[in-house]
């Protein structure tokens, strides 16, 4: 069947309608971010429109260098921790009974429910010294003295996974019920072990999801401001909170735009590159 | 034809009667006292908690006006919000408590309307230093609370309380300390220019502030927690995870009230005396309101119910109010304070945010 052509205001409207709020909620408000990028800083007052490129000169140091590799540094990590962590998850609760997979999906989504505040502090209480898990631990005798696991790298890390997998979950959770059992069920019947077949059948039958859920927990992770200063040292903060200090306690919205500016744009670089790597794999 | 000029008088007088009613309805003094209101902006919480509940009731009861208070975050996203909303004519609250920086950042464009001395009567009471003037010496705000940033420790942790300031640059205090995230509210540049080098005038030329900034770089090994959200340190130092740290004196009276086994100390080098202003928007339409507000929360026995109500230092000379030994001393101290040098935080605010943001992040 060809696809006839829309013809008329009537046939473009379901077009319209999300064009439209495109327009009106990311287009316009970035076109904004981007100008504001280019104003003149007035120090102890606002801004004024100008076309100024200060904002991003006196972000190209090495400072906010390594800032910006360690975001990205974390983002990718919590994309790829929640992805492991996520995939045999989510193959198992696919092929557990309909019940079963009920009552997971329903558990994981109220996660969603929670804000990252209560997430921060649950999980900064259960890696502290005086209340934490490592009490647990003492109490078998797997360790002498209780010790405070947060503020550190791997409770940010920790933190960002468990706020990432449910989306990581939800995205492969579709792919991964559509499978065709059959697949499996051949390459056990040709001789390969249940791994070897999950590796080698599964995994790459679900490459374009799997990219999917990657880049999805990438730029979840990347825009985190919140977790990364509960549970994180100041090291482990990341572009994100320095644009929250500049913007909302340094009222230097220009440079807080430059910053968020070079944040899009280095993460569509890093995105574009993962779907051309991902369309080179495919091919 | 006569009919016809009939109809047009009389519809001309209809809307002239409509006219002048939407007028009336429209001032605000032509309506009974009851229905004036106000909208405060006062940092939510705690603050806004307890205002709500001790003072502005009393004011209501007083004038007659209403008071809607507003919730606003501290830090300068307050400022932000009422100066975009101003630039559009709008005023979210009417007067707000403001903090000394944001005072003077908002000077800067003009933001707080000018506020008339005749109709503050209780302009006198005030400590001078909380009268927050334009450079040309127009009033910009009037002084609501202050309130101390002190040296706190956990009782079980720490027998002995701390008696200086240098305290927290001691070796034995590895990893324990929770401080301000901050350089515009954690003043350590000051703290630590009083506590080493003589007094926040060293910090006058920019080679006295990398001194400072040198000196703090020593204290980085003991900073556990570089905290923008009060409830977490409260809540480590309670419990004793972060036995140290500097932390407002007026709640940790209140959780030393509540039985928690943690002090505030006012070392010997003083407190951190930090304050708030009232200051009307210039996008306000009730500046009549306003005054009165101001004038009546400037009043002594007003201040000295706030100091009792919310534990917060008076504004206004203390031999004006009625306030007990005792009590004056669990909201302030007589030991010369630290006050912040709000005049550099302005100046210098992008410097020092670098600086600061390298040194403790790099």
């Amino acid at each position: 069947m060809r696809r006839e052509p829309a013809h008329g205001l009537a046939q473009h409207l379901p077009v319209i309608f999300p064009g439209l709020m495109l327009t009106v909620f990311f287009i316009v408000p970035f076109g904004t971010m981007v100008l504001v990028s280019f104003f003149r800083r007035q120090q102890g007052g606002f801004y004024v429109p100008d076309f100024v490129l200060a904002n991003y000169a006196r972000f190209l140091t090495p400072f906010f260098g390594n800032v910006l590799a360690f975001s990205l540094y974390l983002a990718i990590a919590v994309a790829v921790v929640s992805l492991i962590v996520a995939v045999p998850f989510t193959y198992l609760i696919a092929r557990s009974r309909r019940q079963t997979q009920v009552i997971w999906l329903v558990a994981l989504l109220s996660i969603l429910s929670l804000s990252e505040v209560i997430i921060g502090f649950a999980w900064s209480t259960l890696l502290s010294r005086t209340a934490g898990i490592t009490n647990l631990l003492v109490r078998v005798g797997l360790m002498d003295a209780p010790k405070a696991l947060v503020p550190g790298f791997g409770a940010v890390l920790t933190g960002m996974v468990y706020q990432a997998m449910p989306y990581a979950v939800l995205v492969l959770y579709p792919s991964m019920v559509r499978l065709d059992p059959t697949l499996t069920e051949a390459a056990r019947t040709l001789g390969a072990s249940p791994l070897k077949a999950f590796f080698t059948v599964v995994l790459p039958a679900l490459r374009t999801t799997l990219i999917a859920t990657l880049i999805m927990a990438f730029i979840f992770a990347l825009g985190s401001y919140l977790l990364p200063q509960i549970l994180g040292r100041p090291s482990h903060w990341t572009l994100s909170v320095l644009i929250t200090d500049q913007a909302l306690y340094q009222s230097n919205m220009p440079f807080a735009a430059a910053m968020a500016v070079f944040l899009v744009l280095v993460s569509l670089a890093l995105v574009t590159l993962t779907m051309f790597v991902g369309k080179k794999l495919e091919a | 034809m006569t009919k016809l000029t009939d109809i047009t008088v009389s519809r001309r007088a209809l809307l002239a009667a409509g006219a002048t009613g939407a007028a009336v309805l429209a001032m605000p003094n032509v309506l009974r006292a009851q229905d004036r209101s106000l909208k405060v902006g006062a940092y939510g919480g705690y603050f806004k908690d307890s205002f709500d509940k001790n003072v502005f009731p009393e004011f209501t009861k007083a004038t007659g006006i209403a008071v809607e208070s507003v919730a606003e975050p501290t830090g300068e996203a307050w400022l932000v919000q009422l100066q975009q909303a101003a630039n559009a004519g709008q005023a979210p609250a009417d007067v707000s408590m403001i903090s000394q920086t944001s005072m003077l950042k908002g000077q800067a464009t003009e933001l707080w309307a000018p506020l008339d001395a005749a109709k503050i009567k209780n302009l006198d009471a005030l400590i001078p230093a909380f009268v927050n003037k334009y450079p040309d010496g127009r009033i910009a705000g009037i002084g609501a609370v202050a309130w101390y940033v002190t040296l706190v420790s956990n009782t079980d942790v720490y027998k002995e309380a701390p008696t200086s300031w240098a305290y927290l640059w001691d070796a034995s205090n590895a990893d324990k300390l929770g401080l301000m995230a901050l350089v515009s509210n954690s003043f350590l540049l000051e703290v630590t220019a009083k506590t080493f080098f003589g007094g926040t005038n060293a910090l006058d030329t920019e080679e006295g502030i990398l001194k400072a900034f040198d000196k703090l770089a020593e204290l980085k090994g003991n900073v556990r927690l570089w905290y923008r959200d009060e409830a977490q340190f409260e809540q480590a130092l309670k419990s004793g995870e972060i036995p140290m740290g500097q932390y407002y004196h007026d709640v940790t009276g209140l959780a030393i009230a509540d039985g928690f086994p943690v002090r505030s100390t006012f070392p010997k080098e003083g407190g951190i005396l930090d304050s708030g202003c009232w200051a009307l928007s210039k996008a306000s339409k009730k500046v009549e309101e306003a005054h009165l507000f101001i004038d009546f929360m400037s009043q002594p026995s007003i201040q000295a119910l706030v100091t009792r109500k919310v534990g917060t230092a008076p504004t206004v000379k203390r031999s004006l109010t009625d306030l007990t030994d005792a009590e004056f001393a669990a909201a302030s101290s007589e030991i010369d304070p630290i006050i912040p040098r709000y005049d550099m935080q302005v100046e210098k605010a992008d410097w020092l945010n670098e600086k600061w943001t390298e040194l403790i992040v790099g």
